[in-house]
Formats: C-alpha cells, sequence, structure tokens
C-alpha cells in the first residue's frame, strides 16, 4: 500500500492536517494507536478555543492560535456543523496593583492580531459574572475566545478528511519506520507495511518516539499533567466567561470553564510527570483545583463535582514544533502541540500543507471538495421545537437511554455509525454517560444497542479499546 | 395542552402505590410515566427475597412484590400506564412535557406526584483517586447487569460501602462464581440491615474491613488493583497501614440519592445536601399540587415503607383535588 502522505496519529493536530490534506489530489493515510480518533492527548482538552492572549508575541503558537481562533470562528465550526459558542474569556486579577499585567497581556495580544480587548472593572463584573467572589477586582475581557467540543471536534474533522477520500487506521500502532532508498519511508503498523512518500508526525505523547524512530532525534516530550474536574449541568450558569487567573510562568492557572455541552469544568493542574501513561487523579490535585476555582467563585461546591479526568500535555519547550527534519527527509513534526493547540490546529494544518509542498509535494485542488458535513442532531441542544421535529422524523429521538445527558436511542445508534465503537467513543459523541448518574441507568441500554449495531457479542465491547472489557463473562 | 387530574412520574413501587391509593381516594383521572419498557422500576433486579413481609406477611422477591401491584394497575380502567415516557420538564403550576417514541407530549396536570427514586452515589462524588479503567461500577448497576442481563461484570471484586446494595451484590457476585476479595466500610459498622450482613458476608465467609477506605484504583484498561488504608475515628489514614488488594472489578455501593431534578427545575425547594424536597412533612414539597413519595422523597431502607408511605401521598394528593367532591 503505498500513499503520498501518512499521518501518524488522530488527535486533533492530525485529525486537521488530514482534512487539509484532503483538499488535494493526494492518498493519504491517517495510523492511530487508540481504538478512536481523539482517545489521546485530545481526549482531555478544556474545549477552550483561546483568543491568543498569554502566548509570547514572536512565538509560533501566538500567531496560529490567532488564526485558528480566526478560521474555527469563522469558517470551520460553521462547515462542520459543530457547535461554537463565543463567549468570550475573562483574565482576573485579585489585585489592582496588577492592573498593569492585564495591559501588557492586552498589548502582546494585540500584537499578535487578537481584537476588541478590555479591562472591565469591579461593577461591569458584578453586572456580567455575578458570580465571582469578593477577591476579584478587575479582569481583561477578550472577547473572541469561545468554547467547542473537543472531541466532537476532533470527530468531525476525520469524518470530513474520510468524506474527501483520507483514510483511517484505527488500532494501528507504528512499531517501526525505516527510509526507502530513493525517498520515503516504510512504516510498519498493526502488523502491515505501508510506503509513504511523506510521514507527518502528530503522535502526541510518542511525537519524540516517532521522529527519532524516521532518524529525527531531535527533541524530547515532557508529560505535563492537569486534572479536571466537572460540574452538574445544573451548575451551567455559574458562570458566563471562561474565567482565567492571572497566569502564573508554567500555567494559565486553575479555570473556571464554561463548556459547550453546559457542564462547568474547573482545572486544570500543571505538574510534569515523567510517566506517558499517568491519568491518575490525585487528592492533591483535587484540593489545589478547589482552592484555585474558590477563590475567584466562592460557591463552587465539592458537591457540585460528578467527574474528573486527568491528561497529559506533550510539552516539547516552550513553544511548538512544525518542521521539516533534514536528519529524516520527508519528516514533517507536528510536535509539543500543547495549550493552545486545539484552537490553533486547523492553522496548523495549513502550516503542515505548505511545508510539504516547499518539499515538494504538488498541491492540486481537487475537482470536488467537501467542505461541509451534516450536523449530527443532539436532543439536549434542541428546542422543543426541534425536538418534535426530529421525533416526528424518526419515533427513536423520544426514546431516552441518558436521562441525565437527555440523549436518545437515536443518537447512540448515529454514533455507532459514525464510528463509535467502544463506551467512551459513544460518550464523547453523544455525552450518554457523561452527566451525574455516570452511566449507572444507561449502560446496560448502550451496550445493547452497540451489540446490535456492531455484531459483536457483549464480552467483546470495550470501554476504550482491547483490555478494557465491560463484561467478562456471560449467562446465556 | 392535556389537561390530566393527576399526573404520577415514576412506576415504581412508590408511583404504583400512589396511583392506587389515589383511585381508591376517588381520583377519576391517573396518567402514570414510568421511563423503563416495564412497571416496578428497581424492583425487577432485586432477585432476592425479603419484599412484603409487612405490607403482604410473607416473604416476595422485588419482581414478585412489583408484579402484585402491577396487575392491579393493569387492571384499572382508571389508571392509564404510559411506558418510555420521560418527563423532561416541569413547571410550578403543574404544566409538564414528556419524551415517548416517536411523541412530546405536554399536559396540564391537576396534581403531580413524583415518584422518581434514587440514583447511586458514584466513584466520582465520594471521590476515589487513581486511574479510571473499566471495571468500577456502581453496585445497583452491577446487580442491573447480572440479573436482567445475565452479564458477569468481573472474576475478582472489591466492594466500596456496605449499604444493602453492597451487601446483596457481595453476595449475589460469590455466588456466580465471582471471588468477592473484601468489602471495604469506612464507617465503624454497616449502613446495610443487619440481616444482610449475616446472610451475604458471614455466610460466604466474605471479610467486612470496617474504618478503612479506598485511596485509589489502579490499572490502564482494566481494573488490577485497589490501595486500601485504615483510616481512625476522624477518618484519618492511619500511617502503615496501607496495603493493596488484586481484583478487576470494584463495585461502589456509597449511598443514594433521591432524583429531584425535576422538582428543581419547576422551582420547588430542595435540599443541597441529601437532594430531598424541603418540606413540613412527608411527601409533601414546597410547590402546592405537587408531592413526591418514596425514594425520591426519602431513602426507605425497605420497599413496604416506600409503599406504606405512597399510599398516603396517593390520599394526599385526591385530598388536594378536592375529591371526593
Amino acid at each position: 500500500m503505498s500513499y503520498d502522505v501518512i499521518i501518524i496519529g488522530a488527535g486533533v493536530t492530525g485529525a486537521a492536517a488530514a482534512r487539509e490534506l484532503s483538499r488535494y489530489r493526494l492518498k493519504v493515510l491517517v495510523l492511530e494507536k487508540e481504538a478512536e480518533p481523539a482517545f489521546g492527548v485530545s481526549k482531555s482538552n478544556s474545549g477552550i478555543v483561546h483568543a491568543g492572549t498569554q502566548n509570547p508575541p514572536s512565538s509560533l503558537k501566538g500567531w496560529l492560535c490567532v488564526e485558528g481562533n480566526r478560521m474555527i470562528r469563522e469558517e470551520l465550526a460553521a462547515d462542520l456543523g459543530l457547535h461554537f459558542v463565543q463567549c468570550g474569556q475573562l483574565i482576573a486579577v485579585f489585585d489592582l496593583a496588577d492592573l498593569p499585567e492585564l495591559e501588557t497581556i492586552k498589548a502582546e495580544g494585540e500584537a499578535l492580531g487578537v481584537k476588541d480587548m478590555r479591562v472591565v472593572d469591579r461593577a461591569w463584573l458584578d453586572a456580567n459574572e455575578p458570580n465571582l467572589g469578593p477577591e476579584v477586582k478587575a479582569a481583561l475581557l477578550v472577547p473572541t475566545a469561545g468554547i467547542i467540543s473537543p472531541y466532537r471536534f476532533v470527530y468531525a474533522l476525520i469524518e470530513n478528511a474520510v468524506k474527501n477520500g483520507a483514510e483511517l487506521k484505527t488500532s494501528a500502532k507504528v512499531a517501526g519506520i525505516r527510509r526507502r532508498e530513493g525517498g520515503g519511508f516504510y512504516v510498519e503498523a498493526g502488523g502491515r507495511v505501508y510506503t509513504t512518500k511523506f510521514l507527518v508526525n502528530a503522535a502526541g505523547l510518542r511525537a519524540d518516539e516517532i521522529s527519532a524512530m524516521a532518524g529525527a532525534p531531535t527533541f524530547t516530550i515532557t508529560p505535563r499533567k492537569g486534572e479536571e474536574y466537572l460540574l452538574d449541568k445544573k451548575r451551567e450558569h455559574i458562570a458566563n466567561h471562561i474565567i482565567f487567573p492571572l497566569p502564573s510562568k508554567t500555567s494559565k492557572g486553575i479555570l473556571i470553564i464554561k463548556t459547550s455541552d453546559g457542564n462547568p469544568m474547573i482545572g486544570p493542574t500543571a505538574h510534569d510527570t515523567g510517566d506517558k501513561d499517568d491519568l491518575a487523579t490525585t487528592e492533591e490535585g483535587l484540593a489545589e483545583v478547589l482552592a484555585g476555582a474558590r477563590r475567584m467563585m466562592p460557591s463552587v461546591s465539592k458537591g457540585d463535582i460528578i467527574a474528573y479526568f486527568a491528561g497529559l500535555r506533550p510539552v516539547a519547550g516552550k513553544d511548538f514544533i512544525i518542521r521539516h527534519e533534514s536528519a529524516a527527509p520527508g519528516l514533517v513534526n507536528a510536535a509539543g502541540i500543547q495549550s493552545p493547540g486545539l484552537t490553533a490546529a486547523p492553522a496548523i494544518a495549513v502550516m503542515i500543507a505548505d511545508i510539504l509542498k516547499k518539499q515538494g509535494l504538488p498541491l492540486e485542488p481537487k475537482d470536488q471538495f467537501h467542505r461541509l458535513r451534516q450536523r449530527t442532531e443532539h436532543l439536549f441542544m434542541s428546542s422543543p421545537e426541534e425536538a418534535r421535529r426530529l421525533i416526528a422524523k424518526n419515533p427513536a429521538y423520544g426514546d431516552i437511554v441518558c436521562r441525565c445527558e437527555l440523549v436518545s436511542a437515536q443518537e447512540v445508534r448515529d454514533a455507532v455509525r459514525h464510528g463509535a465503537t467502544t463506551l467512551d467513543g459513544v460518550k464523547f459523541r453523544t455525552r450518554a454517560q457523561a452527566g451525574r448518574c455516570h452511566g449507572g441507568f444507561c449502560t446496560t441500554r448502550i451496550l445493547k444497542i452497540m451489540q446490535e449495531e456492531l455484531g459483536r457479542p457483549v464480552t467483546e465491547l470495550t470501554k476504550r479499546g482491547p483490555g478494557s472489557e465491560i463484561v467478562k463473562d456471560e449467562r446465556k | 395542552m392535556k389537561r390530566r387530574e393527576l399526573v404520577i412520574v415514576g412506576g415504581g413501587p412508590a408511583g404504583m402505590a400512589a396511583a392506587l391509593a389515589a383511585r381508591a381516594a376517588g381520583v377519576e383521572d391517573v396518567l402514570l410515566l414510568e421511563r423503563d419498557q416495564h412497571l416496578g422500576g428497581i424492583l425487577n433486579q432485586c432477585i432476592h427475597p425479603g419484599f412484603g413481609l409487612h405490607h403482604f406477611k410473607e416473604e416476595l422477591t422485588g419482581p414478585e412484590y412489583a408484579d402484585r401491584f402491577a396487575a392491579l394497575v393493569h387492571a384499572d380502567p382508571g389508571i392509564e400506564v404510559s411506558l418510555r415516557s420521560f418527563v423532561v420538564k416541569l413547571g410550578k403550576d403543574r404544566e409538564l412535557s414528556y419524551l415517548r417514541p416517536g411523541a412530546m407530549e405536554d399536559i396540564q396536570a391537576g396534581a403531580v406526584i413524583l415518584a422518581t427514586g434514587c440514583r447511586e452515589r458514584t466513584r466520582e462524588m465520594i471521590p476515589i483517586p487513581g486511574s479510571r479503567p473499566a471495571g468500577v461500577f456502581p453496585a445497583g448497576l452491577a446487580q442491573k447487569m447480572v440479573n436482567m442481563e445475565g452479564w458477569i461484570p468481573g472474576r475478582e471484586a472489591v466492594i466500596v460501602g456496605s449499604g444493602d446494595i453492597g451487601l446483596i451484590m457481595a453476595r449475589r457476585m460469590a455466588l456466580e462464581g465471582v471471588a468477592v476479595k473484601a468489602v471495604i466500610e469506612i464507617q465503624k459498622t454497616s449502613r446495610g440491615l443487619v440481616r444482610n450482613v449475616v446472610q451475604c458476608l458471614e455466610d460466604f465467609g466474605i471479610p467486612l474491613r470496617f474504618q478503612h477506605r479506598l485511596t485509589a484504583i489502579h490499572g490502564a484498561d482494566r481494573v488490577e488493583k485497589v490501595s486500601v488504608v485504615r483510616v481512625d475515628d476522624d477518618f484519618k489514614d492511619i500511617p502503615g497501614t496501607a496495603f493493596e488488594i488484586a481484583c478487576d472489578t470494584v463495585l461502589v455501593s456509597v449511598g443514594l440519592i433521591p432524583e429531584n431534578e425535576l422538582l428543581e427545575m419547576a422551582g420547588g425547594a430542595v435540599d443541597r445536601r441529601t437532594n430531598t424536597p424541603v418540606a413540613d412533612e412527608v411527601n409533601l414539597t414546597s410547590l402546592p399540587g405537587v408531592f413526591a413519595c418514596g425514594n425520591a422523597c426519602k431513602v426507605y431502607d425497605l420497599a413496604d415503607s416506600v409503599t406504606r408511605d405512597s399510599e398516603l401521598a396517593g390520599r394526599m394528593a385526591a385530598k388536594y383535588l378536592g375529591v371526593p367532591a
């Protein structure tokens, strides 16, 4: 099997690159080691579409973030049928003596092209963000920031790429890469060998290992753990913006994050860890997150927490690494894509295409590129009129499976038909099991629908891929 | 908008008892909404005996206890049962909307009884830190999987919490050949019925460790082990007492939370700590004409007590509706 470009990794970076390259007459293959796209770094993303502030003005990530933000706001969210909410962001200070720092952030943001920022005082905050605690004295309002579902963003990108001819292979971990005489690479993955002219490395936490495998051991990835805690949907209106404290040197701090699905989130922590598989939450992390969130919003309560998780940021120094590696001709690295990687991804994808072109890959536009993707239906986002229309069209939209998050049997079926093969895949696409009962009521029903749709016995169904089976034995 | 005299949300033991009592008190028109495809609620998965000792003066299983009420409900022409019906909206003036396959219905109810039961507290609410592998189940979900579907969730289990569901599931898993390694309880005594401690643990040789807590769940894809530590009377970890138990399954039985999200949506007062309706008397809520009974009102130990109090709720709704006129 021979390709023009093989992309390693179906997180947001790989998915965006696949969609961008699917505009052109190219044979493109995406290899993903996990059972589904977005199961690596991207699944723990906060879903913030950053405006571009808090990045050094001369950095690669700074301008890619501003451009990615523009692309998502102005084109991509609508084209891909995604629910993007431009709620804006506040950077809060606890001491008016820190106001000059807000002015610096504002000036740096403006240098990058971030628009319409202004410092707001306590009276403005009282009117627009009434749950803020008394410690918050003022804030920088950044109106172009917004929120999106990180997984559904990845799924939409990859689905659209596949519709435009790209191929996706999941559970295909790259085991070896060899240079070909005369250019290009052999890539061994999932028990098969593929040949390709160019290689795009979007392997997240493993990007350093992949780059070394291809002959360019030029950087190291250090995982930086972030713990996040999700609040009950009942607290949806606790915040109207994404609220940041004034950032520290190593992180943007503990945030109060409005999410596009309604559940507010608090976090993340930021601690370097030596272990690329360490996804454990800790009692210390919870205490740190609660303290940070409560300083800005004292009414946040431990009892509001319905879920938590830890993610690992793939850190490779201070900036993104996006470059062709002359030590391994044909290899383009997109590595160290930590925050604001989700926002920057569409712009990174364009940059990758540009690098490939400079390295001699002809980019000839296809006669027909399917830019638009049909929106998937979600009852929880529908007005009563829309819900009625959906149910009239298909009675199964009235058959509720997940009561906490209001997800119907039809949405679960749609998720499986769009590629979900695991319980987590169904959860990320639909929100079923993501609510306050944590799947207590709906798990058996979802497993039955998956059995029907996938034609597999329940003992083969998993939470997130081989090894995570849910049911060990079945009594007939 | 259709008008109905009395709408009852939930067709478990509470909703069925309330419906029958309201009819006996003179209510002519009852709409009973149940989200599952059959009446009985959680009783359907409680295949152990111990039900009916007070109400029927004989010992029944959960499904048998439910069936006796379901037969009466189905035989009553004044009770319309709507299955797979899920209420999505309730307003303070008792206007409500529900979804069922093929339709969204809007109703104006004369009175409403919320008999929505409980959900289980989860691992996330304690919370137990660590990784998030497959194999961690609320005990009630495991009970549903084993008893309703014949799905055995694992082979070596640790149970967190000695509430009744945890105790009953310890025995149920042992009967299915699962090695139940321990029941871990942070308190000094069991929260469950004494008869369950004896019949479910002692008779099966399952160790119950009081004053212990889980400090972490380990495992990348599936549970591999748990970390446990002994605590003192103030629930503080005692240094030097930590140990691990290898297992592939953790069942969490750490209490129940009344489901009062509909009442909250309608503007009714709900205690933030217990999630129960704030009211002066059992079965009442802060909203006139909106009642709550069964486990939605408070968490009961026995289904028989749910039946007794829910019958009272049915009569209270009848009185509110002014029947008999």
